[in-house]
């Protein structure tokens, strides 16, 4: 293997400016926040230059959180990837189960049965609230706001009950599959996710009168951290933080996947591209989610949940117990997996954070040649410099907390 | 940018250098050499396609040409996509920086350096970004091993191995 040693490299590829930090002015002073630090929620390491309380510069520094996720889903079958994935993005595990799925789908020209797109659908918007809530939570306390913590994680604790109803897991349910879903949901799910959104508008409105009209938030949240149009569309930010720039570009609007082209909602938008407005886009699109559940759960039909092929989907466990032709089946495709077609496919769905996309490479065998992601948070972490530089130290947090990086999908 | 009119202005503006590809699905693709990959690039920036949605790569060892660098474009007004290819040689592949065009191109070329050994030439700081600063080798290329290093040094104790990341066990049933 060809080694390539970064010091070898001719002079025009080395920024002096990545190292202009380390070698400052004397009444400038340099700190490093993190990697261990609780309001870089999760493992971001920025460096940054100071003058006084003012920003001056600032270099974010990640991979503290690499695990090869990528590298270890080409050697795991179509099927078994999805387990891993599910690991990136971990407030919201079902974007990146469907993401890579209906990649995986397109490359084999199936689609789910309608009932498993009705779950889907209503399972994404239930993950988008309650990644928004754990969002809501950390953005208050970071900011100093510490009872909706409890409040926001109180009631995020609602919806991760209903996932460990639905799929066993609490945190990475892994619960989309290839062809449809892993199993049906129970019997009480209508009633569970019913009585879960008859008290979510109520609950919802108590945070926003804590934090709305709360003037010492307000002054901490207003007129920071801009960031312009142009500017954010040059950096890749998508999702809320692009939207709240006054871009109205969501996927799901823009290229509908499943059946979001049915559901009536709105894709709320900001004007001036600070905290202020990220905090308000993120705050509407929980009562769009909202909306969106409750549509989808009165729509949810009758039937199949999974594609009826053998070939590509697990044949019934009663069936297996009577019939040889099952066993094989079941065999098969625990054992080797299922030959996906040669072909290079991008599918993006909207996640929480933004538009995640999943551009996968199929040598035509049993396991992925390549899973590339473009992960939204990645993007949106190397656009924190554009938001940061000019504010306070204590800005910075309120930056940070209002983008929402997820680390687990930055370094991968 | 419509596909149909994309593919036209192309065939007028850059008969030799880029080359269509079939679009199997939705997102029209094309082939781009890396001496015109910044002329393309930029001619996509000024027809609309404002966001750089993601860079990618790929390595297609041990076929020839080995590495691919992919190109997502995104047309944020009309919301149209298209997808660049471009392989660099196999020794020593360098790929042009669009750093300078997109501001989140830097990050993304840094990442496809660190895990595949593409050079960007012209980028302004092309440093390892996931990786450790003074790792070897280049994780994402196919005669990569999975655990890394160890690896090649456990090869010996094979049968002690973890099961389940056997490199071969799934396939050869």
């Amino acid at each position: 293997m060809a080694k390539l040693d970064p010091s070898q490299l001719p002079l025009e590829h080395i920024d002096p400016r990545g190292y202009r930090v380390e070698e400052s002015a004397d009444d400038r002073m340099v700190i490093s926040v993190g990697p261990h630090h609780p309001s870089t929620h999760g493992v971001l390491r920025l460096i940054l230059e100071l003058d006084g309380e003012t920003v001056v510069d600032c270099v974010p520094e990640i991979g503290f959180l690499h695990t090869g996720i990528e590298k270890n889903a080409e050697a795991l079958t179509w099927e078994q990837a999805i387990t891993v994935i599910d690991r990136m993005d971990y407030l919201s595990p079902l974007s990146n189960n469907l993401a890579y799925v209906l990649a995986v789908e397109k490359l084999l020209g199936v689609e789910a049965p309608p009932r498993a797109t009705y779950i889907r659908v209503l399972l994404m918007e239930i993950q988008r609230m309650a990644s928004h809530l754990a969002w809501l939570g950390t953005t208050g306390l970071d900011l100093g706001a510490q009872s909706i913590f409890f409040y926001a994680f109180d009631m995020r604790e609602g919806i991760l009950d209903i996932f460990e109803e639905v799929a066993g897991a609490r945190m990475n349910p892994s619960y989309i599959r290839i062809g449809g879903l892993a199993k049906d949901v129970p019997e009480n799910f209508n009633a569970i996710v019913a009585e879960y959104l008859g008290k979510f508008p109520n609950r919802l409105a108590d945070l926003e009168a804590i934090l709305n009209d709360n003037p010492i938030f307000l002054d901490r949240i207003r007129r920071i951290g801009r960031i312009s149009p142009e500017k954010a569309v040059a950096y890749g930010l998508t999702g809320p933080t692009l939207r709240a720039c006054g871009i109205d570009y969501d996927v799901r609007k823009a290229f509908p996947y499943l059946n979001y082209a049915e559901f009536d909602f709105d894709v709320p938008v900001g004007t001036h591209g600070d905290v202020y407005d990220r905090y308000h886009v993120r705050m509407r699109e929980l009562k769009e989610s909202h909306k969106i559940c409750c549509q989808a759960l009165d729509r949810i039909p009758k039937g199949d949940w999974k594609i009826q092929d053998r070939k590509l989907t697990l044949p019934p466990k009663e069936e297996v117990r009577q019939s040889m032709e099952s066993l094989i089946h079941h065999f098969k495709l625990v054992s080797y997996g299922i030959d996906v077609p040669v072909g290079e496919v991008y599918a993006s769905v909207e996640s929480p954070r933004g538009e995640i996309g999943y551009y996968v490479v199929s040598s035509g065998k049993n396991r992925p040649w390549r899973v590339r992601t473009r992960p939204p948070s990645f993007y949106h972490t190397f656009a924190l410099p554009e938001m940061i530089q000019g504010e306070l130290v204590a800005d910075m947090v309120a930056v940070i907390a209002t983008v929402d990086p997820v680390f687990g999908e930055v370094d991968r | 940018m419509k596909p149909e009119a994309l593919s036209e202005s192309f065939a007028r503006s850059f008969p030799s250098e880029v080359e269509t590809l079939e679009t199997p699905f939705e997102i029209p693709q094309y082939r781009v050499k890396p001496e015109s990959l910044r002329v393309v690039l930029q001619f996509l920036k000024q027809q609309g396609y404002t966001m750089l949605l993601d860079i990618g790569g790929v390595d297609y060892h041990p076929k020839s040409p080995r590495f691919e660098v992919v190109y997502h474009l995104l047309d944020i007004q009309s919301n149209d996509r298209v997808r660049l290819r471009c392989s660099p040689q196999d020794e020593d592949p360098v790929v042009p920086s669009v750093a300078d065009l997109w501001a989140s191109a830097a990050p993304a070329e840094r990442e496809v350096f660190d895990l595949f050994g593409v050079r960007f030439s012209g980028h302004p700081n092309l440093t390892r970004i996931l990786m450790p600063d003074d790792w070897e080798g280049y994780p994402l290329r196919k005669d990569y091993p999975l655990r890394g290093p160890r690896d090649e040094v456990e090869a010996k104790f094979a049968a002690e191995r973890n099961r389940y990341y056997a490199p071969k066990l799934a396939g050869d049933l």
